[in-house]
């Protein structure tokens, strides 16, 4: 994305309903900051999430994408986040294959109590794909 | 076509103040499908919400977006207005533009535009949304609680008290429990029988309360408000409903061998028992390992000296299936196996017993009559040398367990100031890591203990325990003399960690109730929901939690009643209408959603589809149970056909946030 004529990157953040969006909360709540640059998509659980949606914003643009859910064995649904962490890695190693650098996905776990942690992670992803820059290898160029 | 509304709260200056309300509102309102964009100092204050309501019905808006707080805080807020204006509820989105904008962005530009993003992401959500109507079950007025201990029966009572009726499944052959084989109890002193079995028959006399004794938990089907249950009942070989609990024949059976576990095999019994004096129900049963009728068809002593003509040697186990509205799993503890604890010498002197053991032999109904002996040679120990945290805090070696087992500080200066109480000429020694003593009246027990009492308390772990001329030579660390004590003593008591009762497992995938790493049912949420588990209707009261002593559990077995009975007193659940939902037409039936599925919602039907020759065609197509179904999400994405989708949370509304946001 382009803000004042300098690259900015786009990072989209899936977080889980029950741990991570409250956590991202709580972040707010103890006014920690973290760069705009990270925008949040509620999800019921990170299971919900279909790594076609990944590659989805990869496609449309986005430098970044990160999954936030509940720690192992914390899930509000049980297993939900032991799904997601085994769907996440075959979508790695398909990543791979496509050339997408494997630090522009990451996967977190944040609980609804780590308001603090939450800031940090987004801290530090930002600066990572700010440093790798633009994406472009999935961008349909076709439609630009 | 859409008419969607967006509003614009300002929460004072806790958004206005890094985000530019009024250019977010004018730039929203030139998005597609917007019909009218503001914004408003408190969009939840009544004159906010009542701008809603108008704006709804005065602009016949088919959608609502509302740049607020997290939707965490006001999203029933807000869905309550829009359903006051006629519009179904969920036809609104919520942008989080204060905890997830304002408050961690500085820079207003910034903020600002992220602001902007954040509302199209959720027009862009918005307009897909679907009416959904959250449905209703019904709720059947019966609760069952899994366990008799202490925790199962005060449950029990606290629900029928409230005019519910209640099942317990008890496995033993009586309630009563733990607590049943206690002697004492802490800091009070009082007599765990005589608190315990006035309960025991308040709950066996209770007209609301049915106990199924010698019976398991065998499958669990159904969910929150009608859960389906098959109980087995085994076989004890004895009519209850003849028997008078006389116990004449269980002075008659010849089979005097048997090891008693209500004394921990420290003494023995016949092979017809009742387990105790005060067993609640007072119904002999059979043990089929040691009756010799049983096992070689030759005997029937019982049978012939039963006046009432109770004894069945040909019962059979039967299973019975009832329906409840909830079910609280109390299925409580026990001490862990010290077998791997080989440097106690646990196993290889009878003088070396664990608390639990000492209880019975302190116990006036136990098998020494309440002197306490030596089990070895009955003589009285002049030396006693407890070992604390046996097995608690230290999972290292890979033989403990992590956390500490939290009664044993204050069972054990219980056992010292009994028995010093008792025989003031014995030396008592507990060898500890740390004393831990939170709770009302215990540090001052303890201190009682220390002061008045006088026992020795070192601080330091035992190393080795050998067998020596009819003593035990306890080897330990004294850490604050520096040295290291040798300590020849009588009788040795090992605190033994306690751990969930090996039940809880298979019980816990019954209930699709989630467990920790150490077999502890977890709680729904660890502060706010402690007696809740995670899947609904189903509670947890006692040490099925995690260590507990009596007057926690008791408070956490009325704190599971009292959900139980908010539970029971609807006659309908709302359950959630964010549930998964499948296209019949897509499905082609392979069940990957089925194994994904944590609650079991979803099963299969055999439906009828026209096919492009005009012949009609029996396929199977998954069938989502909207009452059972939590909307995780998992079956959307395991399903290969793309056939599953959730409601309000669907595959495109996810794909027209990330466009927008990316776009």
């Amino acid at each position: 994305m382009q803000v004042n004529g300098a690259w900015q990157p786009t990072i989209v953040a899936f977080c889980c309903n029950w741990c991570s969006y409250a956590g991202a909360d709580l972040t707010g709540t103890n006014r920690l900051a973290y760069p705009a640059n990270v925008k949040i998509i509620r999800i019921p659980c990170s299971c919900r999430l279909n790594p076609l949606f990944i590659l989805r914003a990869f496609g449309r643009g986005a430098d970044g994408v990160i999954l936030c859910g509940c720690h192992p064995g914390d899930c509000h649904y049980t297993t939900g986040n032991y799904y997601a962490r085994r769907r996440m890695t075959l979508l790695f190693s398909m990543l791979d294959f496509l050339g997408i650098e494997r630090e522009r996905t990451r996967v977190e776990w944040v609980s609804a109590a780590e308001g603090a942690k939450f800031a940090a992670v987004m801290n530090d992803f930002v600066r990572q794909i700010t440093v790798l820059g633009e994406n472009k290898r999935l961008e349909d160029f076709r439609c630009k | 076509m859409q008419r969607i509304g967006v509003f614009v709260c300002h929460c004072g200056t806790n958004i206005a103040a890094t985000v530019d309300v009024a250019q977010v509102a004018e730039t929203l309102g030139k998005e597609p499908g917007v019909v009218l964009a503001t914004d408003y100092p408190y969009m939840c204050s009544q004159s906010g919400q009542d701008m809603i309501e108008n704006a709804i019905r005065e602009q016949k808006l088919t959608g609502v977006v509302i740049c607020s707080c997290s939707p965490r805080m006001h999203e029933a807020t807000f869905r309550k207005t829009v359903a006051r204006a006629g519009l179904n509820p969920y036809l609104l989105e919520i942008a989080n533009v204060r905890e997830q904008c304002s408050w961690v962005h500085k820079d207003r530009e910034e903020a600002t535009q992220k602001a902007i993003i954040l509302g199209r992401a959720a027009i862009a959500k918005v307009t897909l949304n679907a009416p959904l109507v959250a449905g209703e079950s019904p709720v059947v007025k019966r609760a069952l609680v899994i366990g008799g201990g202490i925790a199962g029966i005060q449950t029990a009572l606290d629900i029928a008290d409230a005019g519910f009726e209640v099942d317990i499944v008890e496995k033993e052959a009586t309630i009563g429990g733990k607590m049943a084989q206690l002697d004492k109890t802490f800091p009070t002193l009082d007599c765990a029988a005589c608190i315990l079995t006035p309960k025991m028959v308040d709950a066996a006399q209770h007209e609301k309360i049915n106990i199924l004794s010698y019976s398991e938990v065998e499958a669990v089907g159904g969910f929150v408000g009608s859960f389906r249950v098959k109980i087995r009942r085994k076989a004890r070989y004895v009519d209850e409903t003849k028997c008078t609990g006389c116990g004449l024949c269980t002075e008659k059976c010849p089979q005097k061998a048997v090891p008693n576990p209500f004394n921990l095999g420290l003494d023995t019994r016949r092979a017809i028992a009742i387990p105790f004096a005060q067993a609640v129900p007072k119904v002999a049963y059979i043990d089929p390992n040691y009756c010799t009728m049983l096992k070689t068809g030759k005997c029937g002593v019982c049978s012939k000296v039963c006046t009432v003509g109770a004894i069945d040697y040909k019962q059979q186990d039967t299973l019975e299936e009832r329906e409840y509205g909830a079910i609280v799993a109390a299925t409580g503890y026990r001490p862990i196996s010290l077998e791997k604890y080989g440097e106690y010498a646990y196993g290889q002197s009878p003088d070396v017993v664990t608390s639990l053991e000492l209880e019975r032999l302190m116990n006036a109904a136990g098998p020494t009559g309440g002197t306490l002996l030596r089990p070895s040679d009955r003589t009285h120990p002049k030396t006693i040398v407890f070992v604390q945290c046996v097995g608690s805090r230290c999972e290292e070696d890979g033989r403990g367990k992590p956390y500490c087992s939290k009664i044993c500080c204050m069972y054990t200066a219980k056992h010292a100031m009994l028995i010093r109480e008792k025989y003031p000429d014995t030396e008592v020694y507990v060898f500890y890591i740390d004393v831990r003593t939170p709770g009302k009246n215990f540090d001052e027990f303890y201190r009682r203990a220390v002061e008045e009492y006088g026992v020795h308390y070192i601080t330091g772990q035992v190393g080795k325990i050998v067998p020596e001329n009819g003593k035990l030579l306890v080897q330990g660390s004294d850490l604050l003399a520096g040295m290291q004590p040798k300590i020849a003593a009588d009788l040795v008591v090992l605190a033994a960690a306690i751990e969930p009762d090996p039940s809880a497992r298979s019980l816990a995938t019954l209930l699709t109730a989630s467990m920790d790493t150490n077999d502890f049912f977890t709680e729904a949420h660890p502060k706010l929901r402690p007696v809740e588990s995670p899947t609904a209707g189903v509670f947890l009261s006692g040490a099925c939690q995690g260590p507990k002593d009596i007057p926690e559990t008791v408070a956490q077995a009325g704190a599971a009643a009292a959900k139980v009975i908010g539970l029971l007193s609807r006659d309908h659940i709302v359950c959630n209408p964010c549930v998964a939902t499948p296209n019949e037409q897509m499905c082609n039936g392979c069940s990957s959603c089925e194994k994904v599925c944590p609650y079991g919602a979803i099963t299969y039907a055999d439906k009828e589809f026209r096919m492009p020759d005009r012949t009609t065609a029996l396929r199977r197509v998954a069938q989502v149970n909207p009452a059972v179904c939590q909307g995780c999400g998992a079956c959307t994405v395991a399903c290969p056909s793309g056939a599953m989708d959730l409601l309000g949370f669907s595959n495109k509304q996810i794909m027209a946030e990330v466009d927008a946001i990316c776009r």
